[in-house]
C-alpha cells in the first residue's frame, strides 16, 4: 500500500506539494510514482532563478524502466533545487516525501493549491489506477 | 490473472512485484532491480524462468528435422554430448520466427534426440511452425511443460549450486564445459545463461522448484527478478526477441550472422535462400552498441540519424546500465554509420558513440 501523506497536496500525474513555514512550496514525486517508476537513475530539475509554471513540464525523472516529465503544483519562481539528487537518484525511491524532493517554489499565488487534489482525492486516482 | 510457474506463491512471499509477462505472472523484481543486478555481476542471484518453452525433439529424422528447421547446423555440436548450440528458426522470407537454444542430449533407447528453448512469448507460433515442418519427417515434439527452469548466475553462482545439491549432481557440475548440458535424474543442468556471467540454467520436475529455490536462498544467492535480467543480457549484447529482431527482421541485420551455418552449401534449411542472396547484395542494415556518457537514457524506438544516410536507424532495446553507470543501447541502423550518430530523445538530438554491440562481460566493462 502506497503511503500518501494527509498534509500534501497532489496531482494526479503523482507529484506533491507541501507548503513550508516561510511560504515557499516544496515540489516532489509521490511513494506511488517512485513505486511504479522503480529504480531512479537520473532526475534533471529546473534551475534555481528559473520561472515554473502550473501544468508546464518543470522537470524529468528517469528510472531504469521509463522517463517521466514533472510537473509543479504551483507557479513561481525556483528558490531551491535538491542537489543531492545528481549523486544519489535512488534517494527518490527511499525517501520521496522527505530527502528526494525535487526543487523549491516561491509561488506567485499559493491559492492555485486550491485546485490541487487533497490526500483523500489523490488515494481515489490511485486506487482506480490499480 | 496469467499463467503461473511453481514458483509463484515463492515469489509473492518473498515479496516480488509480479506483472505479466508474455501471459505469464513473473517477478519483474524484489525490491531494487539494481541492486539485483549488481549482485549477479559481483556474486550470485537466481531467476525463475519456467516460462520458457522447452521442447524435446525425438525420432529417426530428428537431426535431419533441425537442419531444415533452423539457420544454424546440429552437426557442429553431435560430437559432444550435452552441447548447446543458440540458433534463429528463419521464416521463408528470411525473417526470425525465434531464437533459440538446442541441446545434443546424450542418446537414450529411442536413439540421438535433442531439447530445444524456445521464448514464452511466441510459444504458439512457434510450436505451429515446427509441428508443421515436422509433418514432413519421422520426429515426435514433446512439450515439457511438467519441468520448472531455474538460472542461477555470476561469480559464486557454480559454487554456490553445488552447496545445496547431491554429490553426484555437484560432480555433473564439475564437468561441464561452457554451453553443454546434461541429464542427472529427471534433472538437466546446464552451463549456460542469460547474463554475460557464468552460471548454471537447471530443469527439474515442477514439484521441486520450491525447495530448490528456497535451498540456494538460503546459501545465499539473491532471488533477482526479470527486470534486472533484461539490463543483465543488454549489458551482455545479447538480443531479446521481440526487440533486436522479429518475423520480419533478417538475422544479418540482428548480429546473427554468426549463429549461420553457411556451409556445407548444400544443406538447405528454411529461409536460406532469401538471407543468401541478402549477403550476397550487402545487408543494408546492422546492429550495433550505443553508448550516451552523459544524463539521459536510451529507449526502444527511438531513431537514430546517420551522417550520409537518408535511411533512420532504430533503438531496439535501451536502458541505463547499472555496471557503466550511464545509458546504452543496442540500435538496428544503415550499415553506413561511423563512430557517432544522434538519437532522437524527447524532442532532442543527442550525440551518442556507437561502439561493438557489447558492453560487459564477467562484470568486466569492454568499452
Amino acid at each position: 500500500m502506497s503511503d500518501i501523506r494527509k498534509e500534501l497536496k497532489y496531482l494526479s500525474s503523482h507529484e506533491w506539494a507541501r507548503v513550508e513555514e516561510d511560504g515557499t512550496v516544496t515540489i516532489g514525486i509521490t511513494d506511488h510514482a517512485q513505486e511504479a517508476l522503480g529504480d531512479v537513475v537520473f532526475v534533471e530539475t529546473p534551475e534555481v532563478g528559473s520561472r515554473v509554471s502550473v501544468g508546464e513540464e518543470a522537470g524529468v525523472v528517469e528510472s531504469v524502466k521509463a522517463a517521466s516529465d514533472i510537473y509543479s503544483l504551483v507557479s513561481g519562481e525556483v528558490v531551491a533545487v535538491n542537489e543531492a539528487l545528481a549523486d544519489a537518484p535512488e534517494t527518490v525511491n527511499s525517501s520521496p516525501y522527505d530527502d528526494g524532493w525535487f526543487f523549491r517554489v516561491k509561488p506567485d499565488d499559493l491559492a492555485e493549491l486550491e485546485e490541487a487534489l487533497d490526500a483523500h482525492d489523490y488515494r481515489e486516482i490511485i486506487e482506480s489506477e490499480e | 490473472m496469467g499463467f503461473k510457474t511453481a514458483l509463484y506463491n515463492t515469489h509473492q512471499a518473498m515479496g516480488g512485484k509480479l506483472v505479466d509477462f508474455g501471459g505469464w505472472d513473473m517477478p519483474l523484481h524484489y525490491g531494487s532491480q539494481i541492486e539485483e543486478h549488481n549482485y549477479v555481476r559481483q556474486a550470485s542471484g537466481m531467476f525463475d524462468v519456467s516460462h520458457m518453452t522447452v521442447v524435446d525433439v525425438k525420432g529417426q529424422d530428428a537431426k535431419a528435422y533441425l537442419q531444415y528447421l533452423l539457420a544454424n547446423d546440429v552437426t557442429k555440436i553431435e560430437a559432444v554430448p550435452g552441447k548447446a548450440l543458440y540458433s534463429g528458426m528463419l521464416n521463408p522470407e528470411g525473417g526470425v520466427i525465434d531464437d533459440l537454444i538446442v541441446y545434443n542430449m546424450p542418446q537414450d533407447a529411442s536413439g540421438a534426440w535433442f531439447r530445444t528453448v524456445v521464448n514464452c512469448g511466441t510459444r504458439e507460433k512457434d510450436l505451429a511452425w515446427m509441428n508443421k515442418i515436422a509433418a514432413d519427417f519421422k520426429v515426435e515434439l514433446i512439450e515439457r511443460d511438467d519441468l520448472a527452469m531455474i538460472a542461477i548466475q555470476g561469480p559464486k553462482a557454480i559454487n554456490l549450486t553445488k552447496t545445496v545439491v547431491s554429490t553426484n549432481r555437484a560432480e555433473v557440475i564439475d564437468s561441464l564445459k561452457i554451453f553443454q548440458g546434461l541429464p542427472e535424474g529427471e534433472w538437466f543442468i546446464a552451463r549456460t545463461g542469460y547474463t554475460g556471467e557464468d552460471g548454471l540454467e537447471i530443469m527439474l520436475p515442477n514439484t521441486e522448484a520450491e525447495a530448490f529455490w528456497k535451498a540456494l536462498h538460503t546459501a545465499g544467492v539473491a532471488a533477482c527478478g526479470l527486470a534486472a535480467r533484461d539490463t543483465l543480457r543488454l549489458e551482455a549484447g545479447m538480443n531479446l526477441y521481440g526487440h533486436e529482431m522479429d518475423d520480419n527482421v533478417s538475422p544479418l541485420a540482428a548480429n546473427m550472422g554468426w549463429t549461420v551455418a553457411w556451409a556445407p552449401a548444400e544443406r538447405n534449411f528454411i529461409g536460406r535462400s532469401a538471407i543468401e542472396a541478402e549477403k550476397n547484395a550487402g545487408p543494408a542494415f546492422k546492429l550495433v552498441g550505443l553508448v550516451l556518457r552523459e544524463r539521459g537514457v536510451m529507449r526502444a524506438e527511438q531513431l537514430v540519424s546517420v551522417d550520409g544516410s537518408e535511411q533512420k536507424g532504430v533503438i531496439t532495446s535501451g536502458t541505463f546500465s547499472p555496471t557503466l553507470g550511464y545509458s546504452i543501447a543496442l540500435a538496428r541502423v544503415p550499415v553506413s554509420i561511423g563512430k557517432q550518430c544522434h538519437v532522437e530523445m524527447r524532442g532532442k538530438h543527442v550525440l551518442v558513440d556507437v561502439v561493438a554491440p557489447n558492453f560487459v562481460r564477467n562484470g568486466k566493462p569492454l568499452i
